[in-house]
């Protein structure tokens, strides 16, 4: 595997002649590297002009990025205004409960990373969640854990086959 | 066999392949005959109650609408429909006889903005230019910007991101101002909750909002464009940048565009999850690579905007339509809407409604028409209490005011605001300190905290609905939550701090009895506060089939075969799925009132 500096490095040199670099930089290490640790920001703070605070400050400002990895699943469950109204908060206690962990937080197996998020723009297809960029939707408890159910069968088989 | 083309068209736009679109796409593609079926991979046609959509074109030129299709019934399409000629009834969304109500929810809309969403194909630019794409640049590249700002000016129409003000004029005023360069953004940061208009428009006709920026960019001289699309939209953000690179081959980016002088650039920039950033300030910001905090206005961007020079900032319906004025000329779109709000608004119709999905309605028509002709009435078939527009800025609409015609002037009178689009319905089941707790803590979530009122107002406010959620709410708290709101409006710098206490302050007006049953009786009418609720099981209907165990998650259900079973009140969390589960009806919500009074009594 790569040295993740290195990639970093790629990163910041793709973005040198962008105005206002910063957020497209810390995007693309966050699309590579799956998170933005403290060390990669002091990294593109010696490579750019920006101060490490403000890389900082920007990472904490923004909710897409994180400071630490996510799990194998990652779980954004929709709280927009229709997915509240079709019972989000049901799913989200079902999700809770299932994967032993809460929102904003990862399972202590590293297998999910439960995260509630703004509207996903699925409205008609209330509750909706999206599961490692797969949306299912008109989700009811049943529905939710048979999904779950299925990702802990698929690791099943992948570790056996 | 005949020899004629039959034409294909599957909606595959988020929600179309959320709901399975992809699989049946593949289907056709696998299995279709060549020489006779043409597929056409299309956006979303707003019929989003039931996706996977399939659009059958017969040679003749009549098109036959299927809905929910599953990858069998597109099979069952293929045998029997296109090698046969004979409609499969049983999977049409809507009726053969056009004349059937069913039909109003196309009948009753006037698609302008949307004219190409569902019908082109977003992902092939030739198909955008058969559709007149690209004509109305031209047109407008031998006007010259003087004339395109004065036709928008007799067009009437006004920025579509909530605020309403004059497209022409944010245009005149960023063409005057001193100094260089100058920038045009196209807002995308559609953030409110329930909102989906701009998503589907970029994913479904992106060329068209590409057209709409090289004309705002042309008109008030303009070297620099942007995107400014939420990261939650990668579909969007793709297929956005197809079309780039497509209107670059086809040289309407970049340098002499169709050898004239005008030479433009356009950049996609990704939010990074920040509802502030919709505020036209803070994606400046944000742009600039800096946390998005709104700025003081004056001076206002259109003298001093991106990296401090005039930009002119346009939200995506907005420039969705601007080609299509400078096309077909403003009178095209002036004769839709009323006096003073000129034109069509494309709604995101969501919620507790049969027919949910993306409409576009001539400004004017009245809130009853959109809910029960277009959208089909309520879907829980009980009855229609509020429609909530312009999410967390908006307000609720009860259902006494449906006669209320939505434009920009009356939406205003009645407290609430005509938003970006995003709508809601509601039943009678929706309680309004839920609605009006969801959107403050979404709002709480999102201030900035800049500014005091709005940081600490909103949490305050949160604290008085949470506890009149649980059934602690004090008399004076109605009072104090309409003080507060007032103060968040006026003591905040920008358009989400002023405009954050709406849900609270419309419900107060239009649903203080609610307000009254949970703090003076500890009742919460609709049965959704879970600390003023309880669940029973009807004895009589309980056939102790165990579905409600297993879906409990606190374990709170107990009881043996042949007897009902017993919830247990202290365990039981009332997260409801006992409910669900049960299929015999034999689970009841109850509400509290006894345990408030004891409890004030204590607190006395």
């Amino acid at each position: 595997m790569q040295d993740p500096l290195v990639v970093v490095e790629k990163i910041v040199a793709r973005h040198r002649d962008t105005p206002g670099a910063a957020i497209p930089i810390l995007q693309g290490i966050q699309n590579k590297l799956g998170y933005v640790s403290p060390l990669f920001l002091q990294k593109v703070a010696e490579l750019t002009d920006i101060p490490a605070s403000d890389l900082y400050g920007i990472v904490t400002f923004y909710s897409q990025f994180r400071l630490d990895p996510v799990g194998r699943n990652h779980v954004q469950i929709c709280h927009g205004t229709a997915c509240h109204l079709a019972g989000a908060e049901k799913v989200t206690d079902v999700l809770e409960h299932e994967t032993k962990t809460s929102c904003g937080c990862t399972s202590a197996d590293k297998e999910y990373t439960l995260e509630k998020v703004a509207c996903i723009g699925c409205c008609s297809l209330a509750p909706v969640i999206n599961i490692n960029g797969k949306i299912h939707g008109h989700l009811t408890a049943e529905k939710t854990k048979k999904i779950l159910k299925g990702i802990t069968r698929e690791k099943d088989e992948g570790e056996k086959g | 066999m005949n020899d004629t083309i039959y034409i294909v068209k599957i909606g595959l736009a988020s929600c179309g392949i959320a709901a399975g679109a992809t699989s049946v796409y593949q289907t056709f593609e696998a299995q279709m005959d060549r020489d006779h079926v043409s597929l056409i991979p299309t956006g979303c046609l707003g019929v989003c109650y039931c996706e996977p959509l399939v659009e059958v074109i017969s040679p003749s030129g009549e098109s036959v609408l299927y809905g929910n299709v599953t990858p069998k019934d597109a099979q069952q399409i293929m045998e029997q429909h296109i090698n046969q000629g004979m409609v499969v009834q049983h999977l049409l969304a809507f009726p053969q006889d056009r004349e059937d109500p069913e039909w109003d929810y196309f009948n009753k809309q006037t698609r302008f903005a949307l004219q190409n969403c569902g019908v082109i194909n977003p992902e092939d630019i030739n198909s955008y230019t058969d559709a007149g794409g690209y004509q109305g640049l031209k047109k407008s590249l031998m006007l010259g910007p003087e004339l395109i700002i004065k036709e928008l000016e007799q067009a009437g129409l006004r920025g579509r991101g909530g605020a309403g003000f004059p497209t022409y004029r944010k245009w005149q005023l960023t063409r005057q101002a001193v100094g260089k360069p100058k920038y045009v953004v196209c807002n995308a940061d559609e953030g409110d909750p329930g909102a989906f208009m701009d998503r589907s428009i970029l994913e479904s006709d992106p060329h068209s909002v590409i057209e709409g920026l090289l004309i705002a960019g042309y008109a008030i001289g303009a070297t620099q464009g942007y995107f400014y699309v939420r990261a939650e939209y990668p579909l969007a953000i793709k297929r956005l940048r197809i079309a780039l690179d497509q209107v670059r081959a086809a040289k309407l980016l970049g340098t002499h565009i169709l050898d004239t002088d005008f030479s433009f650039e356009i950049d996609i920039r990704e939010g990074a999850g920040a509802f502030v950033c919709g505020e036209e300030t803070a994606l400046l910001m944000s742009i600039e690579g800096r946390r998005g905090m709104p700025r003081f206005r004056p001076p206002y961007p259109a003298e001093k905007g991106l990296f401090h020079c005039p930009t002119a900032i346009n939200n995506v319906e907005t420039l969705a339509n601007v080609p299509r004025i400078m096309y077909q000329g403003h009178a095209a779109y002036s004769k839709h809407g009323t006096e003073q709000s000129k034109g069509t608004k494309v709604f995101a119709l969501a919620g507790k409604v049969n027919r949910g999905g993306l409409v576009e309605i001539p400004m004017g028509m009245n809130v009853n028409e959109l809910v029960f002709a277009i959208g089909g009435g309520i879907s829980t078939g009980k009855p229609f209490k509020a429609i909530q527009t312009g999410g967390p800025s908006g307000g609720c609409i009860p259902a006494e005011l449906g006669e209320t015609p939505v434009d920009y002037e009356n939406l205003a009178q009645i407290g609430a605001i005509m938003g970006s689009g995003g709508l809601l319905v509601m039943d009678e089941d929706t309680c309004m300190i839920d609605v009006a707790k969801f959107f403050l803590h979404f709002a709480r979530e999102e201030s900035c905290g800049k500014c005091t009122f709005c940081r600490i107002g909103t949490e305050k406010m949160l604290q008085i609905l949470t506890r009149i959620s649980q059934g602690e709410g004090k008399p004076t708290d109605i009072q104090v939550l309409a003080d507060l709101g007032q103060k968040i409006q006026v003591g905040s710098m920008c358009g989400l701090g002023q405009s954050v206490p709406n849900p609270v302050l419309t419900t107060l007006k239009y649903f203080r009895q609610e307000y009254e049953a949970h703090i003076d009786a500890g009742i919460c009418p609709a049965k959704q506060c879970k600390s003023l609720i309880d669940y029973q099981i009807v004895t009589e209907t309980c056939r102790s089939c165990n579905l409600c165990v297993i879906s409990c998650p606190v374990k709170a259900i107990s009881g043996k075969k042949g007897q009902a079973y017993q919830i247990n009140e202290t365990t039981c969390v009332r997260c409801g799925l006992c409910l669900d589960s049960c299929r015999f009806n034999a689970i009841r919500v109850t509400s509290l009132p006894t345990k408030h009074t004891e409890a004030t009594t204590e607190v006395i």
